[in-house]
């Protein structure tokens, strides 16, 4: 079991080890949706739920059934199908019961099923020894982690627009760049907290 | 015992996988059930009840109101717009890339696209709700050049299609991913009613033209339609000129053959622009038409040089140059014209030099 307190799992999931700027996870999404503040915000939102949801359920999934069974050499797929059928159940229950909510978020779901960050947040609670407190905090950090990510980049996007960036770096290749950019500006948090 | 693993492994993955399935289905069955919805047509001139958590286009395609639509209802055409006047929700973000900024203001949705999740009031224009679906038999395919061929349908049983000229049917074409829809102008005479004939070039790679330069005499067929909203002026002595490219021809035909039915006398212009002679089709029956109908003036222009041997009598270079030639200014007018998008800007710029009105200059391009 890991030492570290849930805290610092928190604020370092966030800033020192960004799961997007520091292990390049969920990048397909994070270029694709970030044209504008309000659609990345939307898709944040839903990364950040559906990542502490999904690493409560697989913990349990994990701890619960597959470690007794001798199976963990199950646990890639078996965690894919479980995030693939929890963001079904979400879109459902979300269109049903808050039509406003769906229109915000719901859209957003299925781009969410296959992204990787979501399983990157799930393996590392593995890898990395969590307890299930450590599991929630890591979660919701590496949730809240992505969504400032992609809206960082939504806005730097939405100024650029108003810029003259030369005709061969426009579109994902300006936005590819400033990642990098921006990725070395969270290398300044490095030593505030640190998490293995 | 080494085996007992990769069985275990199996067994335990399926019974997640089924168990994830099931409770999908249970939760699909309680949650996307929303009912029966009220939909309503027009404001009331055909009231639907329809299974609500389906989308707009399906519940009308159920109710035999068939919207055009070229993708199946995946958005990426663009083609099923309707006014939906209240009960659609917002406007989502697949459906603006096709909105424009007026459309969207006006209530216009893509029907692929909108859910029925409660009562839902839409307009939709009066000619869709004379769209059909037909079955039919392939009673001729005739290959006129080496890339286009001629399709001729016959209804099946006692069904009638009442047509326009210039108008076009959806033809239903199997593809890997379920049926699809592809549009073809009609090219029989809206005096037939028993049958519907095609004229189809074959794009490489394409779903519909491949399908239906495969069909053989005796297939069965289905489609529906007609669609388009050209309106032949109707009155006499407003001259009729078409202009057609490549395998532009077909809503031509249908115009030319229609027109004569009706008016025997009425002066009407045929230009088709072609590359080489080998793509020159349909010339001949029109110089018989021509014979009798002396209003009738066909023009067939060749864009490509001649190849050594081949002799010519008509006219060369781009068609819009032979439109200019031909036609003299001041004469009320009607046209229609049928081709690539670069010949029918080319042409329209010099109808309008000929003093014809945008209003009166329809198009049917395919870029």
């Amino acid at each position: 079991m890991s030492e570290t307190s849930v805290w610092v799992i928190f604020i370092a999931a966030i800033f020192t080890n960004n799961i997007l700027l520091t292990n390049f996870l969920g990048m397909c999404s994070f270029i694709a949706c970030s044209g504008q503040i309000k659609t990345s915000l939307g898709l944040g939102t839903a990364v950040i739920f559906v990542m502490i949801m999904t690493t409560i359920i697989n913990y349990a999934v994990y701890y619960g059934v597959l470690m007794p069974l001798g199976l963990v050499h199950l646990q890639f797929i078996v965690f894919i199908a479980v995030i693939a059928a929890f963001v079904q159940l979400v879109e459902m229950i979300v269109e049903r019961f808050s039509p406003k909510l769906y229109f915000a978020l719901g859209i957003f779901l299925p781009l969410i099923t296959v992204n990787c960050a979501i399983l990157g947040a799930s393996l590392f609670m593995i890898i990395r020894q969590y307890s299930f407190l450590q599991s929630v905090g890591f979660g919701l950090g590496a949730g809240i982690g992505w969504a400032v990510a992609i809206v960082l980049l939504a806005g730097l996007r939405q100024k650029m627009r108003y810029s003259h960036v030369p005709q061969c770096f426009q579109g994902v290749a300006i936005a590819m760049i400033v990642t990098g950019v921006l990725a070395m500006a969270f290398m300044g948090f490095a030593g505030m907290v640190s998490i293995q | 015992m080494g085996f007992m693993i990769y069985l275990y492994s199996i067994l335990s993955f399926s019974g997640l996988v089924v168990l994830l399935a099931a409770g999908l289905m249970i939760a699909e069955r309680f949650l996307i059930n929303y009912g029966i919805c009220r939909l309503d047509i027009n404001a009331g001139e055909k009231p639907l009840d329809v299974d609500g958590g389906q989308t707009l286009l399906s519940s009308l395609y159920a109710n035999e109101i068939f919207i055009p639509s070229a993708c199946g209802g995946k958005g990426s055409c663009g083609h099923c717009k309707l006014t939906v006047t209240s009960g659609g929700g917002p406007v989502l973000p697949t459906e603006t890339p096709y909105l424009t900024r007026k459309e969207v203001r006006s209530g216009v949705r893509l029907a692929c696209q909108v859910k029925i999740r409660e009562d839902i009031f839409v307009r939709i224009p009066a000619d869709f709700l004379n769209v059909k679906m037909f079955s039919a038999t392939v009673e001729s395919s005739q290959v006129l050049t080496h890339d286009i061929k001629e399709v001729r349908f016959a209804l099946d049983g006692d069904q009638e299609i009442s047509q326009r000229p210039g108008q076009y049917v959806q033809v239903q074409a199997p593809s890997p991913d379920g049926p699809v829809f592809r549009a073809y102008s009609i090219s029989s005479a809206a005096y037939e009613p028993k049958s519907v004939e095609l004229v189809v070039r074959l794009v490489p790679g394409g779903i519909g033209s491949t399908y239906l330069h495969n069909v053989q005499e005796g297939d069965p067929v289905t489609f529906t339609g007609p669609y388009g909203e050209f309106y032949l002026n109707e009155d006499p002595s407003t001259e009729i000129v078409c202009v057609g490219g490549g395998c532009g021809m077909a809503p031509m035909k249908n115009i030319i053959y229609t027109l004569y039915d009706k008016w025997p006398e009425r002066t009407c212009w045929l230009f088709f622009g072609c590359r080489t002679t080998e793509d020159i089709f349909y010339l001949e029956r029109f110089k018989e038409l021509q014979t009798k109908h002396p209003n009738f003036h066909v023009v067939y222009a060749l864009s490509d040089e001649l190849k050594p041997g081949e002799k010519w009598d008509g006219e060369t270079g781009f068609i819009h140059l032979a439109v200019d030639k031909y036609l003299e200014e001041g004469v009320t007018r009607q046209a229609f014209l049928c081709g690539p998008p670069l010949m029918i800007e080319a042409v329209t710029r010099v109808l309008e030099e000929k003093g014809l009105h945008p209003d009166d200059i329809f198009y049917d391009d395919f870029g």
